[in-house]
Parts: structure tokens; C-alpha cells; sequence
């Protein structure tokens, strides 16, 4: 089976009045038809705008893809004109964004921004894009779909208008969505709804799904593939299983060992990452984690590491000690 | 209650903002019941977590504590003093007690002010240091003691990560060395990575210092971690209160369980052996909240006298105190 979405060597930069910032900085991964992959990082790690290169939605100034090939469904993405690329967008590949009070325009009935996108990426006439409209809320659990059509954005709460986002999303039949944070402004309960909605249709209909978050608890429960990134680099990759119980990354094992838990009996004390977020303008050419890193020796200073294997295939990791950290128990 | 009285007391607190609508004739047509009747009380060197959902009046009953917001009705007693009843300078000396640490450690600091006058302002205001030099001593004190370097005070927040903005937030609430803080979602906007390193922070400084925290959040796992009793608030009501590992070891009302289940735990074996079911439904209007009890449209266990009757906080257990008339 070919790889539905295959990034290869992609780099985004920033210039920015600090200087230039490499947000994402040599990143290659793939993901299959159908597959849900996990992007982990904090802020400022890229993860948000790596998935916006591949949309191609960077602000140009001051942003700009220097590299790189992002190949859809055998396509390179890069290399198409802009009229072309607008043709993917929302109709190859769907979006859904963290905020949806914000990517909803609010001076559009919901109806509207479902039935735009038919029209403009389908021909389809009024008629039947409101009936398919009607469909798409019911597919996305809203009661009364015909009543919502009409209302706008601001009469809808954040949970109802993140499930409006999804049914745009899905409204071309898309075979790549991309969720950049889609719960992270919702509610517990809320989110476990949202989430359970995005994972069971995505399954249903066979749509891949990239969903960029911060949340390690989210990726376990819903992501097959795990990518964590790290000041614009993937520094682990793997299944979810294999990143969660078997990390190989110093980082990816220090984010699991300084979380709370509710499944483990409580500690005494955290054992948190000690030291400050990358500044990425000042990066060397060195591990970016190192100064972070509790097995930094001399050679991470000399040169960056290559994502390469480490334990099961498939699971890749950018540490030169990754063999060694096997050893590490995650719990604290 | 046990023997010694508690630090802090709210008794039947309601607070509720109108609703009002016109342009030249103003007039109130509703209110939104923000909190509606909690009591609780906090014990010396605890801290008492404060979770639910946005909207559920945790916020607003730190707001009542820290007197930001005059309460419709109710009492809070702070070391045995009803603070709505005091004058202005006994407000004012009250206060240096009572202090806060925000959410936002971008909007909650003065983007004009050096962080030296950042923490410096409030000894300044409550004539604790009687020059600049001592002031700025104390100023360098409390940056090392927050782990920050006694040199951030000439920076400005914007020169400074999310992380250590929160340790100037920290700092200046320690400058005027309360016994008390509210904590409101002090670590939900931080990266994972240096949430930890904050958590531990309040814990070091709750212990040298001898403080109390309302801790107020909506992420469990924090909660448990840091609390040693917490009440569960929903629709501007308590619904569960309870000794930390009694809550979540064994949670009485629904909706406490419905939200500890919906928490994914950062463990795939653990999530793909687990049958979950979401709570059906969202949380109703505060403006028009359902009649019995709050939580009965949502609720799975509900039964026809949920509907016209609202619970009362009952003790199930030792300590253990749940608003549900269908559990026992």
C-alpha cells in the first residue's frame, strides 16, 4: 500500500526581527489511507506549522517553504499553482482548527459555509447542497440539523460549532483531515465527544487524520502513529504503543515521566524536563534538546542526530544514545 | 467540621450577574446564576482543589474570596471575619493575606513594567520595605525563590518564556507573604514540559512558606496530584466534595465519574482495553438551568425525582459529601 500523504525533507522558515526561525527544519513522514497519525509537540516545537505547509496556508512574507516535497496521493503539492492548490484545499484535504469560534465567519449562517463549499468545489446546485447540508450535521450528531443550518456561529456552543467544523470537513468526502489542536479549546466531556465523533467517522469513511496536539492522553487514546517534534524536528516516531511504553528519545521520555497521572498512585513529586523551551533562533548545530537532556554527552554538541531506527520497525528515533535509553523505566 | 476552625468558610454563597437588554431603557431580563448556594471550607496548609467544567463558578467563587466581585448573598469568613463587613483599611490589610496567581502569564503582567517593578509594586503599595534598596532586595529574594536569576528584574515579561512569566506571576503573589492563595488555572497555559517544574514550585513554597491554596483547574490529573480534598462543582453548585483519594479512588456522583472517565490517560494499552462511553449532552444555560437536579439531563442514572427535586450536599462517608439523591 502506497502512502496516502508522504513528506519528504520539508523545511519552513521564518524571518523574523530575532533572526531567522527554522520552524519546521527537515521534517519527513508518511501517513497511510485510512491511518490516524499523532503530532506531538509544545509550543513553538512546529507541529502546527508543519501541517500548514502542507496546506500551503503560510503567511508569505514572512514565512516561506525553502524545501522539500509533500507528496498527495502521488502529487507534489509544492509544485502546484495556486488555483490549483485551492482545489485541494477543503476538498482533497479537509481542515479543522482549534479555535472554531474564530474559523467559522460569523456573519455566515451555518448553511452558508457548508453549502460554499459544495458549490465551489462541486457545481452542486442550491438544492442539493442544502440537502447534503442537512445530512452532514446529522452525520455530525446535531439535532434539529434544519434549524441549525440557519443559525449563526455566536448562537452555538464551542462544542456544537467544533462538530459544524467537522461536517465542513468532511462535506467533500476528503481523504485527509487535518486537526490542528480540535479539542484543546473544549471542555473534558466536550472533547471526549468531539474526539470519539472525529475518530468513529474517520474510521467509517476510511479518511486518514493528522491531529496535532499537546495533550499526550488524547494521542494514546485515539492516534495509531505517534510523530513528537521538537524545535521543527521529528526527534521519535512510531506507534503509538512503542512511543508510549518503549520511548527512545530522551525528550518523549522525559514528557512521560513529568505528567501527572490518574492511572498510577499518586507521587510524592514530579519529576518534570528542568530548563527552558528551545529559543529557536539561536539553535547550533548541535541536539536542540541537549542543554535539556539528561543523557547529553560530547558528541550532541558536535551534530545534529538522524531519525533512525531504534527497537521495533517502524519505531525511529533522532538520539545518538537511543539503544541506551531502552533501559530507562518511563514511570518515575 | 473537626476541632480546629478553618482558614477560610463560604457559607451559601450565590453570586449572580443580570442580564439586561435595551439601549435606553435598560431593563433586567434574567440572570445568569453563576454560583448558586456552595459551602465549603478550606483547613490551614491544605489545598483545596476546585474543578469542573468552563462555566461552572470556579472562577467566580475565587473572584467572591479575593473580593473582585461583591457577592449577592452568603458569607465568607477568613479566619473567623465576615470579609464583607469590613472597612476599607481592614480590606486593604485583609488582601495582603489573600493573594492570586492567574491563568495567563501573558495578560496577567504588565507588558510596560520591569519585572523588578512588577513584584516590587505591591511592597511598595503596602509600605513593607521602607527604601528602594530594601525593596529591591526583596525584589532579587523572591525572583531566587520563584528559581528564577535575581537578574530577570531588569528584563520585561515579553524578554521571558511562558514558564518563567508564571514565576514573576508567583513571585509578586508571595511579595506580600500571604497566608493564602488562589491559584486560578495557574498551570493550565504552560507546556507540558515546564508544568511539572511549576507544580513543584507551589508545593516547595506551600511548605516553607506555611501557606493555603484554593486551587482552582479543570485538569484532574493536576488536581489529585497537588490537593488534598476537592470539591466538584458543576452549574454554579458543589456536587462532590471529598478527601482527595476518596474522590478519585471512589467517585459517588455521576457527574464526578463521567469526568474522570472522560480523561484519556497517556497510556494506549490502558485506552484500547477501555469501553468508553461519553456523557451524552452539553452543559445546560446558567441563565435557565434545569429544574431538580442540574445535572439530571445528562445524567445516566437519573429517575423521575430528579426532576423536580434538587439534592442537597448529603456525607455518604466520613468526609465524603455528594449532591445525589440516587447514590448511597
Amino acid at each position: 500500500m502506497s502512502a496516502l500523504l508522504d513528506v519528504r525533507n520539508l523545511h519552513t522558515e521564518f524571518r523574523t526581527g530575532a533572526g531567522l526561525v527554522r520552524a519546521v527544519d527537515g521534517v519527513s513522514y508518511t501517513v497511510d489511507p485510512g491511518e490516524t497519525v499523532a503530532i506531538v509537540g509544545e509550543s513553538g516545537s512546529g507541529k502546527s506549522v508543519g501541517a500548514m505547509s502542507i496546506l500551503r496556508l503560510i503567511p508569505d512574507p514572512p514565512g516561506r517553504i525553502t524545501q522539500g516535497q509533500i507528496l498527495f496521493a502521488g502529487r507534489d503539492l509544492l509544485g502546484l499553482s495556486a488555483d490549483e492548490m485551492r482545489a485541494v484545499r477543503g476538498n482533497e484535504i479537509g481542515m479543522v482548527f482549534q479555535e472554531p469560534m474564530t474559523s467559522l465567519n460569523p456573519v455566515l449562517t451555518i448553511g452558508r459555509q457548508i453549502t460554499e463549499t459544495l458549490q465551489q468545489h462541486r457545481g452542486a446546485d442550491r438544492a442539493t447542497a442544502d440537502r447534503r447540508a442537512v445530512e452532514l450535521l446529522s452525520l455530525v450528531g446535531i439535532a434539529d440539523p434544519e434549524r441549525r443550518l440557519r443559525q449563526y456561529p455566536h448562537q452555538l456552543s464551542g462544542g456544537m460549532r467544533q462538530r459544524i467544523m467537522i461536517a465542513v470537513a468532511l462535506t467533500c468526502e476528503p481523504r485527509l483531515i487535518i486537526a490542528d489542536e480540535p479539542t484543546t479549546a473544549l471542555d473534558v466531556t466536550i472533547q471526549a465527544q468531539i474526539l470519539e465523533l472525529m475518530t468513529g467517522l474517520t474510521r467509517r469513511l476510511n479518511v486518514a487524520l493528522i491531529i496535532i496536539t499537546h495533550n499526550l492522553g488524547v494521542v494514546a487514546r485515539y492516534a495509531g502513529r505517534v510523530n513528537v517534534m521538537y524545535a521543527g524536528r521529528l526527534v521519535e516516531s512510531g506507534s503509538a504503543a512503542e512511543v508510549y511504553h518503549d520511548p527512545r528519545h530522551p525528550y518523549t521520555l522525559a514528557l512521560l515521566r513529568s505528567v501527572p497521572r490518574l492511572d498510577r498512585p499518586r507521587q510524592a513529586r514530579l519529576d518534570p524536563v528542568e530548563g527552558q523551551p528551545p529559543d529557536l533562533t539561536r539553535l547550533d548545530g548541535g541536539c536542540a534538546f541537549r542543554p535539556r537532556c539528561r543523557f547529553a554527552v560530547e558528541a550532541c554538541a558536535a551534530s545534529q542526530p538522524a531519525l533512525e531506527q531504534a527497537g521495533a520497525a517502524g519505531h525511529l528515533s533522532a538520539c545518538f544514545r537511543r539503544d541506551e535509553i531502552a533501559a530507562t523505566p518511563v514511570a518515575a | 467540621m473537626s476541632e480546629a476552625r478553618p482558614l477560610l468558610e463560604v457559607r451559601d454563597l450565590h453570586m449572580h450577574f443580570p442580564i439586561s437588554e435595551g439601549v435606553l431603557m435598560r431593563r433586567q431580563i434574567g440572570e445568569v446564576k453563576a454560583v448558586d448556594g456552595i459551602h465549603f471550607s478550606v483547613r490551614r496548609g491544605e489545598t483545596l482543589g476546585l474543578v469542573g467544567e468552563s462555566g461552572c463558578g470556579k472562577t467566580t467563587t475565587g473572584r467572591c474570596i479575593l473580593q473582585l466581585e461583591q457577592p449577592t448573598s452568603g458569607t465568607i469568613l477568613y479566619d473567623g471575619i465576615d470579609i464583607n463587613t469590613l472597612s476599607r483599611r481592614e480590606q486593604l490589610a485583609l488582601r495582603r493575606r489573600i493573594q492570586v496567581i492567574f491563568q495567563d502569564p501573558y495578560s496577567s503582567l504588565n507588558p510596560r513594567m520591569k519585572v523588578g517593578d512588577i513584584i516590587g509594586e505591591p511592597i511598595q503599595v503596602h509600605g513593607l520595605a521602607p527604601d528602594a534598596a530594601r525593596r529591591i532586595a526583596r525584589v532579587r529574594e523572591l525572583l531566587s525563590v520563584c528559581g528564577l536569576d535575581p537578574t530577570f528584574a531588569d528584563r520585561y515579561p515579553h524578554e521571558m518564556s511562558g514558564g518563567q512569566r508564571q514565576r514573576v506571576g508567583i513571585a509578586r503573589a508571595l511579595a506580600l507573604e500571604p497566608e493564602f492563595i488562589v491559584c486560578d488555572e495557574a498551570v493550565s497555559a504552560l507546556d507540558v514540559s515546564i508544568q511539572a517544574q511549576v507544580i513543584n514550585l507551589l508545593e516547595d513554597l506551600r511548605e516553607r512558606f506555611g501557606l493555603t491554596y484554593l486551587f482552582i483547574a479543570h485538569d484532574l490529573s493536576v488536581v489529585r496530584h497537588l490537593c488534598q480534598r476537592v470539591a466538584v462543582m458543576y452549574l454554579g453548585r458543589i456536587v462532590e466534595l471529598a478527601d482527595c483519594d476518596a474522590l478519585f479512588d471512589d467517585p459517588l456522583h455521576p457527574y464526578t465519574r463521567a469526568l474522570l472517565a472522560a480523561v484519556p490517560v497517556p497510556d494506549p494499552t490502558i485506552e484500547a482495553g477501555r469501553a468508553f462511553q461519553p456523557v451524552r449532552g452539553e452543559v445546560p444555560s446558567p441563565i435557565n438551568p434545569p429544574a431538580g437536579c442540574v445535572f439530571h439531563p445528562r445524567c445516566t442514572m437519573a429517575v423521575e425525582s430528579c426532576r423536580r427535586s434538587r439534592p442537597e450536599l448529603r456525607e455518604l462517608r466520613p468526609g465524603h459529601w455528594v449532591a445525589c439523591s440516587e447514590v448511597n
